[in-house]
């Protein structure tokens, strides 16, 4: 078997004397489709912010293509390929929906600040194939029409989405979802699964997908790992997940059984 | 394509008119010309704050201790330090413009290198904690100052020459405002409006905020420095009580009346501002106008309040707002690119 993309060994997160996700192992392969699901405060959000960087592990390892990512920031993390979206959509909000997109872009610029100044050829040579590949991606998510507005003026569902545009911009290898589906009705969320599959197909990237709504999980996700107080509980394909006898008691109760 | 170097021309044209105005100068009123001359400084504090605080979302209150710290350190260079350069070259134009742009960058520099000083530690800290720190930072410089004897102390520093002409002023002004649009109409300059509007987000999409933010303090305290260049060679007298708290709020409010994080709006307030606090001297002195009304007008704190007041109440985003902005590539300003996508 390939070196998985991703690699989580005993990872280990305490706030002080509370231990929010402890002993976690995960793994993910180039293109894979992972779900992360458990109840409210089993620190799946935890899980997402100790892979971005947002926290350091107190303990174990997270590698990352086979190199250690843990304790480097954020940024640094994002540019190794690791994207993600927020629970609660984090759009650039006095910025227009091309810049919130270009804004992915920053990472892969090879011109800086000189170059912004001085504005010789190859600064805008770079402008224009940003412009060009940021309305490409607008294009491919029906979002172009939006170029202009205010990102703020946009629906809950194509913020939503603009979102996960931002995050491909970047050009991830793999795209953390943390609740995309929240607050969505039926019908959005079928389109949502299909947006997520287009995405991974489209641009070759593994998913870690966390999700309170089972339909959309156990509809797109090959594997599914279940948090509960920090530990994991279960690990396996959706039908492995939904008959486990532990699942079912701390998180999908009884009425799963019937569905 | 046509407009690519639009900015460019603007920049050369905007300096070749202040060198006309200086040259017909001579003959202005010098009080007038004095006036022309703080507007231009006061536009280049203004929009470099901008930078910092409108732009970056960074709140400093230090911006009048970065000014000292130029004006000290230029206004020293070229009073103490010029002999030598006078002696190899003579005293002529050539000698003393050469004098003036290595003083005014080396007052900059200084001013930077604070800036790059009170920057790092302070990125810890957010909104009001930083302003506080700031202006912490902006009192240490002018207690420093006033206890250094080599530049007089609380007396002062006088006898420096006075070199600052409009066309230094404004050509500083210009070239401020050059590379604040430049940047941030690039995609590497949106990165200062991202670290703004969400911190977390921003470093999510690998935007590297610390680095971001130390490059805003950087390069706003370094126009800072070299309007307070301007500025000692303009008055050739400089105190530390000329930079305190009140000049820093000063600055702040011609940010927050222009409208943060619009450049135009900024230096539009500094020119009102500026304009406003000098018409006040002579209000004050009204024999006819009722006493409470010119000591108002005599009190700058009273007005900025009101000032303040009256913009939270009316304009709360401030002159020329904070304007959408439009994502337009950046050389096509026409032409958007309707290409298959491939990204």
């Amino acid at each position: 078997m390939n070196a998985p993309l991703l690699d989580l060994k005993q990872c280990t997160i305490c706030f002080g004397g509370l231990t929010a996700v402890s002993a976690f192992d995960l793994q993910i392969g180039r293109s894979d489709l992972i779900g992360l699901i458990g109840p409210n405060g089993a620190g799946k959000t935890t899980v997402f912010n100790v892979v971005t960087g947002v926290y350091r592990p107190t303990g174990g390892t997270i590698s990352f293509e086979n190199a250690p990512i843990a304790g480097l920031k954020p940024s640094a993390i994002a540019r190794r390929g690791i994207a993600r979206t927020f629970q609660n959509i984090r759009l650039f909000a006095t910025l227009s929906v091309f810049d919130n997109v270009r804004a992915g872009f920053n990472l892969r610029l090879r011109h800086g600040l000189a170059h912004a100044l001085w504005r010789m050829r190859a600064f805008y040579r770079e402008e224009n194939e940003v412009a060009r590949q940021v309305d490409g991606l607008l294009d491919i998510f029906d979002l172009g029409k939006f170029r202009d507005s205010l990102c703020s003026s946009l629906s809950y569902g194509d913020q939503r989405r603009l979102e996960i545009v931002r995050a491909l911009a970047t050009r991830p290898k793999l795209l953390l979802l943390d609740e995309p589906a929240a607050g969505m009705n039926p019908r959005e969320k079928e389109k949502l699964m299909e947006l997520i599959r287009f995405v991974k197909e489209k641009f070759q990237i593994a998913v870690l997908l966390v999700e309170h709504d089972m339909k959309v999980v156990m509809g797109i996700c090959q594997r599914i790992a279940v948090l509960d107080y920090g530990i994991k509980i279960a690990e396996g394909t959706p039908a492995e997940v939904r008959a486990n006898s532990k699942v079912i008691e701390a998180y999908l109760g009884e009425e799963a059984k019937k569905t | 394509m046509k407009y690519r170097h639009i900015k460019k021309w603007v920049l050369l044209g905007a300096v070749i008119l202040s060198a006309i105005g200086s040259h017909f100068s001579g003959g202005m009123n010098s009080y007038y010309l004095q006036i022309i001359i703080f507007i231009g400084i006061n536009v280049t504090l203004a929009v470099s704050l901008n930078l910092i605080n409108g732009y970056t979302g960074q709140f400093s209150l230090g911006h009048a201790g970065f000014m000292a710290i130029g004006a000290y350190v230029s206004a020293y260079l070229s009073t103490e330090h010029s002999a030598a350069l006078f002696k190899a070259l003579g005293t002529n134009f050539f000698s003393i413009t050469l004098l003036f742009i290595a003083v005014l960058i080396a007052g900059g520099i200084a001013a930077s290198i604070a800036g790059l000083i009170v920057g790092v530690p302070s990125l810890r800290l957010k909104g009001d904690y930083l302003a506080i720190v700031t202006l912490g930072f902006g009192e240490i410089i002018r207690v420093l100052i006033q206890n250094t004897d080599a530049v007089g102390g609380p007396r002062g520093y006088s006898g420096i020459a006075g070199y600052t002409t409009l066309f230094w002023t404004y050509s500083v002004a210009a070239l401020t405002i050059y590379i604040v649009v430049s940047l941030i109409d690039s995609t590497y300059g949106r990165g200062f409006l991202t670290v703004r509007d969400d911190e977390v987000a921003a470093e999510a999409v690998g935007i590297n905020t610390t680095r971001y933010k130390v490059t805003a303090f950087v390069l706003g305290a370094f126009f800072a420095g070299v309007a307070g260049g301007l500025y000692a060679h303009s008055t050739t007298y400089i105190n530390p009580s000329g930079f305190d708290f009140q000049r820093s709020i000063e600055i702040v409010i011609m940010v927050i009346l222009g409208g943060m994080g619009s450049t135009a709006g900024v230096a539009f307030a500094a020119i009102l501002l500026t304009l406003l606090l000098e018409y006040l001297r002579f209000v004050a002195g009204y024999e006819w106008l009722p006493d409470l009304v010119r000591r108002i007008a005599a009190n700058r704190v009273i007005i900025y309040s009101l000032v303040l007041i009256a913009l939270m109440l009316l304009r709360p985003q401030g002159l020329f707002g904070r304007l959408p902005r439009r994502g337009i590539p950046i050389g096509s300003a026409s032409k958007r690119a309707k290409l298959p996508a491939n990204a």
